[in-house]
């Protein structure tokens, strides 16, 4: 063991050397270490800033930014984003009918205003651009030209169900998809969901996500059509034939992921009906129950002893929560073998019904529900970025988050044949939002995450640990673009983004939204043209 | 996921860094503490540049001392400097523990007044009851009852807060009154300590 602990660093040395192999310095010493024999005098915080990349615009990114900044005196953030536009789940996951949680953006636009911040929009970092237009720059190049990284690029991928029919039929389509397509994301501008086949729909997973689809289907579209949802997702919604809408569950309400804001949301809507839910999954004594918890169960409970609707005016469209359930197969409709009909659903039985932790045990008897439309719900997915292999960055696929200390600190970690060995905090690295933590919350829980990293990056400075490379020889952005060659034409920077963002104001004018989104990363940049 | 935190601390000595002569780290020491002001803390936020949070200035450095004080209203924020004689007062507890007591004007708001002065409270949602983040704890229950009831939708918000009390409100909903002259506000602890639950 002894020569084991002794043998293992040169060997991650070696490899991460061949990482640096590009690098003009050696960038494996400390900050203290190098400060200390260069000079005797403190390094001057305008001539050599401390250097930061965050990877990702989103409300992680962000967040980190704005507390490092206000946290290490004359730190300079440089921000990756692969889009031309910034803001991430903010501007493409938060629901358009929800203008006050974007209302974030304008503290993001305060950071951004800020001398000592850098957007660098349209270039991805180590994963090749999704859009022709944009430019990738190699994770390699980035950590041999900052003191340290934020990993802050979000879930971009979709968890499975692994079930028949899912990935074959037309009709089926996972929440993250759609909602990026009603926020005009542009790789999910094309969607071009049909929601004209029939009117069940069903969505699968009860978190707030399976809530916004709901309410996205249900909602009066003149109500969407002053939001800033994309003009081809008012017009699909304007034809949509959906009138009812199932929110399938594998457990019960006590086990549900939904907050009581998104339930009442959709209690408020108009003219649109809750079917009652199964009582025995609720406690008889609410009152017992935990703050929290007792207010979303006397909201089901209230709302599903509704009573009968008006008979003259009864609504037009309804919506469930069906628990209990989870999908066995998707089935194609009888007249059309390559579309979804219905889904085959499982029953379940709880573990212990009231206990939020209780398990889902499948007891062998099917439920069919007609659904001409399914929207999976059932959680997002970060990937590891292709170097992090090559560099020893963990990543933790079970969670779907790359391994930190839980303040975002990342660990260091060599895989042989033998063995997995971890060597502690990868000096310099950290990480933030649902690639730190996994795809769940708020954005006052990404903010607070991202708080706590900044936090961590703060006290490794002021306690003289070490980074990626020196302070003084860390260059940005200068050093990044002069390494990968990439012309400040193909780069769309803050003032880029605002007129864009001017732009997209502009259009929105004569239809009375606040913007009309482009869809396609091309209109995006010809704005700048 | 769990023991791997322990293997690496034992490991620790295993870093790619050379281990520092004492001499060295505390040369950085003296170095980190002149960069902040000797302060015992890391970056005391009286000490080191802090970006302001008012939402309608524009960013900037400012070094402002934020010790315990009794102060008027700054000029910039939404809040206006009170009347003469007409101050009511209103004390914040912030995460450090240190009170700032600051006389306000009647028909502020607590998120209004927080970041008129710096105090470290986000309003991510600028204040229109969808976020949690400007979530503060009313030391005094007499003073918690006479506030008016938290509505629906603040207690939705409520009940996302991290550190939720029976005394918790959003300052974004609370408007100084003369009935709350005196007012003393707890702000929460951001930093959630990990649960093993966060691991599964």
């Amino acid at each position: 063991m002894a020569f084991v602990a002794r043998a293992r660093p040169r060997a991650v040395c070696a490899r991460w050397q061949r990482t640096l192999r590009a690098s003009p310095s050696q960038c494996t010493t400390s900050r203290c270490a190098s400060s200390s024999s260069s000079s005797s005098s403190p390094l001057s915080a305008s001539e050599h800033p401390f250097r930061i990349a965050v990877i990702g615009s989103g409300p992680a990114g962000f967040y980190t930014a704005y507390r490092a900044m206000s946290k290490i005196g004359g730190a300079k953030v440089d921000m990756y984003e692969a889009l031309p536009v910034p803001f991430g789940l903010v501007r493409f996951g938060v629901a358009p009918d929800h203008p006050e949680v974007k209302k974030c953006q304008e503290k993001f636009d305060e950071v951004a205003s800020s001398p000592d911040f850098t957007f660098i929009g349209n270039v991805s970092v180590g994963r090749p651009n999704k859009h022709a237009e944009g430019s990738t720059v190699p994770l390699g190049s980035i950590l041999r030209h900052y003191n340290a990284v934020v990993f802050a690029y979000g879930a971009s991928m979709d968890k499975t169900l692994g079930v028949p029919g899912e990935a074959a039929l037309k009709g089926v389509y996972s929440a993250r998809e759609f909602v990026g397509w009603y926020n005009g994301l542009p790789e999910h501008a094309d969607l071009a969901p049909d929601l004209t086949q029939g009117d069940e729909a069903v969505v699968v997973g009860q978190g707030n996500v399976a809530m916004d689809v709901a309410r996205m289907l249900l909602e009066d579209v003149d109500v969407l059509g002053r939001s800033d949802i994309a003009a081809h997702a008012l017009d699909a919604l304007s034809r949509s034939k959906v009138k009812k809408v199932h929110v399938v569950g594998r457990r019960g309400p006590m086990q549900a992921a939904f907050t009581i804001k998104e339930v009442r949301e959709l209690m408020r809507l108009s003219d649109v009906a809750f079917h009652p839910v199964d009582r025995t999954l609720i406690p008889e004594d609410i009152k017992k129950l935990p703050r929290a918890q007792r207010r979303l169960m006397e909201i089901l409970v209230k709302e599903s002893g509704g009573g009968a609707p008006p008979p003259d005016a009864p609504p037009s469209k309804s919506w469930s929560l069906d628990f209990c359930l989870t999908p066995k197969e998707f089935r194609a409709r009888h007249d059309d073998a390559s579309r979804v009909g219905s889904t085959v659903f499982e029953r379940t039985t709880l573990s212990a019904a009231f206990d939020p932790a209780a398990w889902a045990l499948g007891t062998g008897e099917m439920v069919e529900v007609p659904s001409s439309l399914v929207f999976k719900s059932i959680g997002y997915k970060s990937a590891p970025l292709p170097e992090f292999a090559d560099i020893g960055v963990p990543f933790d696929d079970r969670r779907g988050v790359i391994s930190n200390d839980g303040q975002g600190r990342v660990w260091h970690e060599e895989r042989t044949q033998e063995a997995t060995m971890s060597f502690g905090h990868f000096p310099g690295l950290y990480c933030a939002g649902w690639v730190k933590r996994g795809p769940t919350g708020v954005i006052a829980s990404t903010m607070e995450d991202a708080f706590a990293t900044a936090d961590a990056i703060a006290k490794d400075f002021a306690s003289g640990a070490s980074f990626l490379c020196p302070q003084q020889a860390a260059s940005g952005w200068e050093g990044v673009r002069s390494e990968t060659g990439i012309g400040s034409a193909q780069v769309v920077t803050w003032a880029d983004w605002r007129r864009i963002d001017g732009a997209e104001k502009e259009r929105g004018r004569p239809v009375g939204k606040e913007r009309e989104k482009f869809t396609k990363t091309a209109d995006m940049l010809a704005v700048l043209r | 996921m769990m023991p791997r935190p322990r293997l690496a601390q034992g490991l620790r000595s295993l870093r790619l860094v050379p281990r520092l002569p004492s001499s060295c780290i505390a040369q950085q020491q003296a170095r980190c503490n002149s960069r902040l002001s000797a302060a015992p803390r890391l970056a005391i936020p009286g000490c080191s540049p802090r970006l302001t949070t008012s939402r309608d200035s524009s960013l900037s450095l400012r070094f402002q001392p934020r010790l315990f004080s009794t102060s008027s209203a700054l000029s910039h924020g939404h809040v206006d400097p009170p009347k003469p004689g007409e101050e009511l007062y209103v004390t914040f507890i912030d995460k450090e523990g240190l009170e700032h007591k600051l006389a306000v004007s009647k028909g502020d708001n607590l998120l209004d007044i927080a970041q008129a002065h710096d105090l470290e409270m986000e309003g991510a949602c600028g204040g229109s009851c969808a976020c949690s983040t400007c979530h503060v704890i009313v030391t005094d229950e007499e003073f918690f009852d006479k506030i008016p009831a938290a509505d629906d939708d603040e207690n939705d918000m409520l009940d996302l807060a991290f550190g939720l009390t029976e005394t918790s409100r959003l300052g974004c909903q609370v408007v100084m009154t003369p009935e709350l002259d005196g007012l003393r506000v707890k702000l929460p602890s951001m930093t959630r300590n990990l649960q093993e639950s966060d691991f599964k």
